[in-house]
């Protein structure tokens, strides 16, 4: 499918990678190679030696990035997320449409576009609102939206409270063919949460956000893509039963995926200890046993993409007490070294399930060209610095916000390069 | 000397902040921290019985109150232990000040960082404010209540006034009836009372009881005849005010009172009744058990002082101290 990524054109470069572990798990490629990229296209994969201790894998796609453009650019706008995404390796992200004003028309879609042809390091797609306005009330033009170049639809920030709304929205795939993806949470249940609700909330006293109000909603939609007989797609899956039910639809064949993020293949709710708001998101942290289930269903195949949900906030929306900040956190420029890290690094997934789950797997969901590792594919690439470690600060960020969970932590692996669409888009 | 023991946990300490001692939680404090805090309240608590009262331990210090939330038992105690121990006082109320033009905590606390004070009290509606005061001041901070989080000067008073009155904690059985869902109050008590020895039931009905509470070393019982078991029946507000519109924890305030009201017919003679006020008279508590001699309530009011003296000063001489008040020099 063609015509849902603009930007990040122009230049295409010549270069030469020698003696570099290429990793591609789709070509069924883990060897030490040569690559030679001419005018952004591989031309050539011979056999390498003496291998200079790099791994040169599939370019990563990030299925769920806030750019807060338009309305917040003094948290994040197209040239500074798109440049945060290169510097985490990745050659195309897909941005959520809760800006200020959504992205619910063709004429806010068109000056996205157009700006991102102008400002984007990368590849940048843009989801469109299932709902006028987000409010959940009245179905958006959608048939407009994709001829305009919408990569999916979704009300992502917030639930589609309306059972007859999604349904529309289903039914409407048939003509556009863009996938729905919906935010599970049923705003009832969650209403005044901070937190997971369990044992930490209740000592700590918040108002918790249990896992029910997610899997419910996550059953629901699951109901209604199975009877419409399309595709969906499940947003930052964050609850064991979640899983349960995404397994056991998949396994029925539905057409259903998810997606999950680092923090919850990372942290637990015990992290909210720390009263820390750059560990306060939607959804929350969850338990232990919801972050194995997790990371399970993502080795097995249930969860086929990692999505940072890169979420900037601004620095004085964020400087306040827990309960009063905003949810979300940034990840575009953490996410590999941090899985790397805190899964690859101890044994508990495999780096060639890493990329796949970062490149191949989201893009397959969004029906984009897959990164891939070979003669006449276009250069999308990442190289990386397995040995490498740095630590996270401030200042080395390319985002415009600070909100990162992992300030001051040291990580091990690096992005060192990043090709994107045939083009050098970062290089450290 | 002898050794000082930090009064707050390193992993608890503001993430990022450099290291100092504050009183935010319960969980802040050992069994050790505890015992010392409650007998340098008990030697408060003599020199109050003189004449002068007032004692020269932190002249020349400041202590700054900041109340973003109504109070009357605590402002006022914190207010009067500071002034008792000659420290310079001032308190700052959020309504009134430039919290109404908007003002942000963090901007609040740097413009009272600047007067450099020794102490800085806060009472916030939100969990996690103190650590943003923390954070932007070099002061010692002691939270006076965090919205639903905690209050671990009430827990420290509360305990003060159980071993002044039954001769000890370890081996009682206390009963917290009503409102855990929302109380800081019960949060602070259940982890200060269990780390005392003492064995805590907490009472109510179920959507006003957190899920997994019993992960805090407490048991839960949702027939209010279990109270006739504990030495101690501690008694909580319903706390309205923090309730979501239309949540439906209770279907009637008038339910709520038939079955889980504390009332004479619910104790047995002996039993002794706390509440941390304000009370609503005739919910959660029938006038005749708040006004009964067994009634420990105004104690708390009374206990709330020493032992805010005690927190104030253990802050700022770094205890553990053999504090002899008795023979510091009274101030003429």
């Amino acid at each position: 499918m063609a015509g849902v990524l603009f930007g990040g054109n122009g230049r295409k470069d010549d270069l030469s990678y020698e003696g570099v572990r290429v990793v591609d798990p789709t070509e069924g490629i883990d060897e030490t190679l040569d690559l030679t990229i001419e005018a952004g296209v591989i031309t050539k994969i011979e056999p390498g030696s003496g291998a200079n201790g790099r791994v040169v894998a599939p370019a990563f796609v990030d299925p769920h990035v806030h750019l807060r453009t338009p309305g917040r650019e003094d948290e994040e706008d197209i040239a500074s997320g798109t440049k945060a995404a290169a510097a985490g390796g990745y050659c195309a992200i897909l941005a959520m449409p809760n800006t200020e004003p959504a992205v619910d028309s063709a004429a806010v879609l068109g000056a996205l576009v157009e700006r991102a042809k102008e400002e984007a390091e990368i590849p940048v797609g843009f989801l469109a609102a299932i709902s006028k306005g987000q409010e959940g009330a009245e179905l958006t033009e959608m048939v407009d939206l994709a001829e305009r170049g919408a990569a999916g639809f979704t009300d992502d920030g917030r639930p589609v409270a309306s059972p007859g709304l999604l349904r529309r929205a289903l039914q409407y795939h048939v003509v556009t063919g863009r996938r729905i993806a919906v935010h599970c949470e049923e705003a009832a249940l969650s209403r005044g949460g901070h937190v997971h609700e369990g044992l930490v909330s209740a000592e700590l006293g918040f108002g918790g956000y249990p896992s029910v109000a997610e899997s419910v909603m996550v059953g629901r939609d699951l109901m209604l893509a199975a009877y419409e007989n399309q595709p969906i797609h499940l947003l930052h899956l964050s609850a064991r039963e979640s899983v349960d039910e995404l397994r056991s639809a998949r396994s029925a064949g539905v057409q259903a995926s998810g997606e999950v993020t680092p923090h919850h293949l990372c942290l637990t709710d015990d992290a909210v200890r720390s009263l820390d708001p750059n560990v306060k998101m939607n959804p929350p942290l969850r338990a232990e046993e919801d972050r194995q289930t997790l990371l399970e269903a993502l080795k097995d195949g249930t969860i086929e993409a990692i999505a940072t949900d890169h979420a900037p906030h601004a620095r004085h929306e964020k400087d306040v007490p827990f309960e009063e900040a905003p949810f979300g956190v940034t990840g575009l420029e953490t996410a590999f070294s941090v899985l790397y890290t805190r899964l690859v690094e101890p044994g508990s997934l495999s780096l060639a399930a890493l990329i796949d789950r970062m490149s191949a797997g989201p893009a397959r969901i969004y029906g984009l060209e897959r990164p891939r590792i070979a003669v006449g594919a276009p250069a999308n690439l990442v190289v990386l610095d397995l040995d490498r470690t740095w630590r996270v600060e401030e200042s080395g960020f390319k985002s415009r916000s600070p909100n990162s969970w992992l300030l001051g932590q040291t990580l091990k692996g690096k992005v060192v390069e990043t090709v994107a669409n045939g083009k050098l888009a970062h290089s450290a | 000397m002898a050794e000082v023991t930090p009064l707050i946990r390193d992993e608890l300490l503001p993430p990022r902040g450099p290291e100092r001692r504050h009183l935010i939680s319960i969980t802040d404090l050992t069994k050790d921290d505890v015992e010392r805090l409650l007998a340098l309240a008990r030697t408060f608590a003599a020199s109050l019985e003189r004449e002068v009262k007032k004692l020269p331990a932190l002249k020349g210090r400041t202590v700054v109150n900041v109340f973003y939330e109504s109070s009357t038992r605590t402002s006022s105690s914190f207010e009067l232990a500071a002034k008792r121990l000659s420290a310079d006082v001032m308190s700052i109320k959020a309504s009134g000040s430039a919290v109404d033009k908007g003002e942000s905590l963090k901007d609040t606390a740097l413009t009272i960082g600047a007067y450099d004070p020794d102490i800085v009290v806060l009472r916030h509606p939100h969990i996690g404010a103190p650590l943003v005061v923390a954070n932007a001041t070099t002061a010692h901070v002691v939270n006076a209540g965090d919205g639903t989080h905690q209050h671990p000067t009430q827990a420290l008073l509360d305990l003060y006034t159980i071993d002044e009155d039954l001769g000890g904690i370890a081996g009682l059985h206390v009963a917290i009836v009503g409102d855990v869902l929302h109380s800081r109050v019960a949060r602070s008590d259940i982890q200060a009372l269990v780390l005392m020895g003492a064995r805590v039931t907490v009472v109510g009905p179920p959507p006003l009881i957190p899920r997994g509470i019993e992960a805090m070393g407490c048991e839960v019982s949702y027939d209010i005849e279990t109270i006739k078991d504990a030495d101690v029946v501690y008694v909580l507000r319903m706390q309205r005010e923090r309730m979501l519109e239309g949540a439906n924890y209770v279907p009637s305030l008038r339910e709520y009172t038939a079955r889980w009201g504390v009332t004479p017919g619910r104790l047995r003679p002996g039993q002794k009744v706390m509440h941390p006020g304000p009370m609503n008279r005739g919910v959660e508590i029938d006038p005749v058990v708040a006004d009964a001699a067994d009634a420990l309530i105004e104690r708390q009011v009374r206990s709330g002082l020493v032992v805010r003296m005690a927190v104030l000063y253990d802050l700022l001489t770094h205890g553990p101290v053999e504090v002899k008040v008795a023979e510091i020099e009274e101030v003429a």
